[in-house]
């Protein structure tokens, strides 16, 4: 095949740091709902990619762009290296998994399975053993010939899984995959679609709004706000070195202190000058320090302490505690996560520090 | 108790205006009437040996003939026009789906006459065709079967729009997107998805359009003028003017026995491509 964007066997044309696909300046708006703006991103072979953020942000319709039902209104998009925007949906070596499953009622799993590769002309004792073969690989082969209203949450989301990779697509689209299913099943889907990505090699880009799961899935994340990415990384960067605000509230917990940049760290107003990270912002930008609960240690009387404050409430979670402490001078309560069970008392008078690495400087928006 | 009470009308209804006229259809078809038309009460299947007549066989024939063209036309014009609709803004919608059923809010037989009007060898149609220079001597349209076609497919063309659009209006517009992402063109998604899922509400249309058009009498005698006799003007005519009450039994049960077969496939068909399975 002389198609670069459909020859799905053989090695992308492009370099091994190319990306397989490109978005480059893409923005599209219903009517006056700016849905996605000047949205730029590299997704690499093999990944597992996910767009995360809240509801109404622009990720499902970066989505369906890639699946070719929108279309966008300005910037492009390239699969290793040839341009996507071209081709209708059913030529895209893309292939999409909807958040409702959107099985067809009216054929058994097994038909539903073998509908791509129908499509694709292959003699049918090849469509029937690929078939065999994705059901088998995602774990339902007995359901084969049961149609889609008779089996249960998980296994249709099985069974939608099974369409979307049987035709080996280049890159899967996944659009809120595990929304459907009860917390149980989740978890385990977690981890199965994990394993299957592995197992398949497929490039996998997963619509969510859940944090967790983005976190406990991804290889990077992208994080969506109001059209916007907000920050491209690795989960464990994105827990540790968010660069926004927003990222900081949005992924995990984050005790915020807003302040100016002050020589060595942020003054805060009523605490003084709090140590952070080392900061491109310049001394006097209004800006906010970011901490997560469990780099604060709470060190007790003579200890040298950056903040010094009173247990106000603790929180036992079965692995960790969380201890709410009321710090002078400050209206929030500061949180503070500590492994196993703590021994602190309400009312306690407690220090507080950290290391100042590990406290992040975030510009105010 | 209570639910004897709301069962009630409808059920004293049924039995009074429906039940019981069939029952005694079924009864007088097994009996004979006399020259002035008196019943024989004595049982006998002459009347259906008579119904097998090629006569009475081959009206028969042409109603079901006249009755399946009719409905596939309207299959083939409502399909179209019940997408369109789907189609349009919700609040649009509403006001062409009045459109479609505002012809029923004025007199069946004044519709009718309006078509004798339209049809005549005077009248706009052949007019129109002889001012273009398409025909040359005026066109005889009035009294044809195609003028009973057009006559029936104008009166129930709504009861086909009315189903199809409910069906498509249903069908979740993903599950074609879904086809078209594993492939599928057009053409193909509307054939494997669209079609087959929609079916169950051409079906329901196609039965809507078929059972009135196959027992109508009025249509045939107003615009096929007489000459295309079908079987609801033969039953009428056995009934009222030759006073063969056994006879027009025997063909009416004919017409009910079709009907029966229709809505048995009808069910049959549509549980076959029923988003929820009965198997």
């Amino acid at each position: 095949m002389t198609d670069p964007v459909h020859d799905a066997t053989g090695a992308p044309p492009t370099p091994d740091d190319a990306p397989l696909l490109a978005v480059r300046s893409v923005s599209r708006s219903f009517g006056d709902v700016r849905a996605l703006v000047d949205v730029s991103l590299d997704i690499r072979q093999n990944e597992f990619f996910a767009l995360l953020g809240p509801s109404g942000c622009g990720k499902t319709t970066l989505l369906r762009i890639l699946a070719g039902f929108e279309h966008p209104d300005t910037g492009s998009v390239t699969l290793g290296g040839a341009d996507l925007l071209a081709l209708p949906p059913e030529r895209r070596p893309v292939n999409l998994m909807f958040q409702s499953y959107a099985l067809f009622p009216h054929m058994s799993v097994e038909r539903n399975v073998a509908y791509g590769l129908e499509r694709e002309g292959l003699p049918k004792d090849e469509v029937q053993a690929r078939v065999a073969e994705v059901l088998r690989v995602v774990g339902i082969s007995e359901t084969a010939r049961r149609r889609p209203s008779q089996l249960s949450g998980g296994q249709r989301q099985r069974v939608a899984l099974a369409r979307a990779i049987v035709k080996r697509p280049r890159l899967l689209l996944l659009d809120e995959p595990l929304s459907a299913l009860d917390r149980k099943v989740r978890g385990e889907m977690q981890l199965e679609l994990k394993r299957l990505q592995h197992e398949v090699g497929i490039t996998f880009v997963v619509v969510t709004h859940d944090q967790e799961e983005a976190m406990s899935m991804a290889d990077r994340i992208a994080v969506f706000q109001r059209g916007r990415i907000e920050q491209v990384d690795r989960p464990v960067m994105l827990y540790e070195r968010p660069r926004s605000l927003f990222v900081a509230r949005f992924i995990g917990n984050n005790d915020l202190f807003p302040g100016t940049i002050a020589p060595g760290g942020l003054e805060v107003a009523g605490l003084g000058v709090l140590p952070t990270a080392e900061s491109e912002l310049a001394v006097g930008t209004a800006a906010w320090l970011g901490i997560r609960p469990e780099h604060i240690a709470l060190v007790g009387e003579g200890a040298p302490r950056i903040l010094t404050g009173e247990v106000i409430e603790t929180q036992f979670l079965g692995g960790a505690s969380t201890i709410a402490v009321g710090v002078s001078g400050y209206e929030t309560p500061v949180l503070v996560t500590q492994a196993g069970a703590t021994r602190l008392e309400r009312g306690a008078t407690v220090g507080l520090t950290w290391d100042p690495a590990r406290a992040v400087v975030l510009p105010s928006e | 108790m209570g639910r004897l009470l709301l069962l009630g009308p409808g059920l004293l209804y049924l039995t009074v205006l429906f039940l019981l006229p069939i029952a005694a259809i079924v009864g007088i078809s097994f009996l004979e009437s006399n020259r002035f038309g008196q019943l024989r009460w004595e049982v006998t299947f002459a009347s259906f040996e008579r119904a097998l007549d090629p006569l009475y066989l081959r009206v028969l024939a042409t109603s079901v003939v006249i009755a399946g063209i009719t409905t596939l036309l309207a299959v083939l014009i409502g399909y179209p026009t019940a997408w369109a609709i789907a189609r349009l803004p919700p609040r649009w919608r509403l006001v062409v789906l009045i459109l479609v059923v505002l012809p029923f809010w004025t007199n069946f037989l004044v519709r009718t006459y309006a078509w004798i009007v339209l049809l005549n060898t005077e009248g706009p149609i052949s007019g129109v065709l002889q001012g273009v220079g398409l025909i040359e001597s005026p066109l005889q349209l009035l009294y044809t079967p195609g003028a009973v076609i057009a006559g029936l497919l104008y009166a129930y063309l709504p009861l086909m729009i009315l189903p199809l659009y409910v069906a498509i209006d249903r069908l979740d517009p993903e599950l074609r997107e879904a086809a078209r992402d594993l492939g599928a063109s057009r053409a193909r998604v509307f054939l494997t998805v669209t079609l087959p899922m929609t079916l169950p509400g051409a079906l329901v249309g196609a039965i809507f359009v078929f059972v009135p058009s196959l027992g109508n009498f009025v249509i045939p005698e107003l615009l096929g003028g007489g000459k295309t006799v079908m079987i609801g003007n033969l039953i009428r005519d056995q009934f009222l003017k030759t006073r063969n009450w056994p006879l027009a039994s025997v063909l009416a049960l004919s017409i009910l026995g079709i009907l029966l077969v229709l809505l048995i496939l009808q069910s049959r068909l549509s549980r076959r491509y029923a988003p929820v399975s009965h198997d």
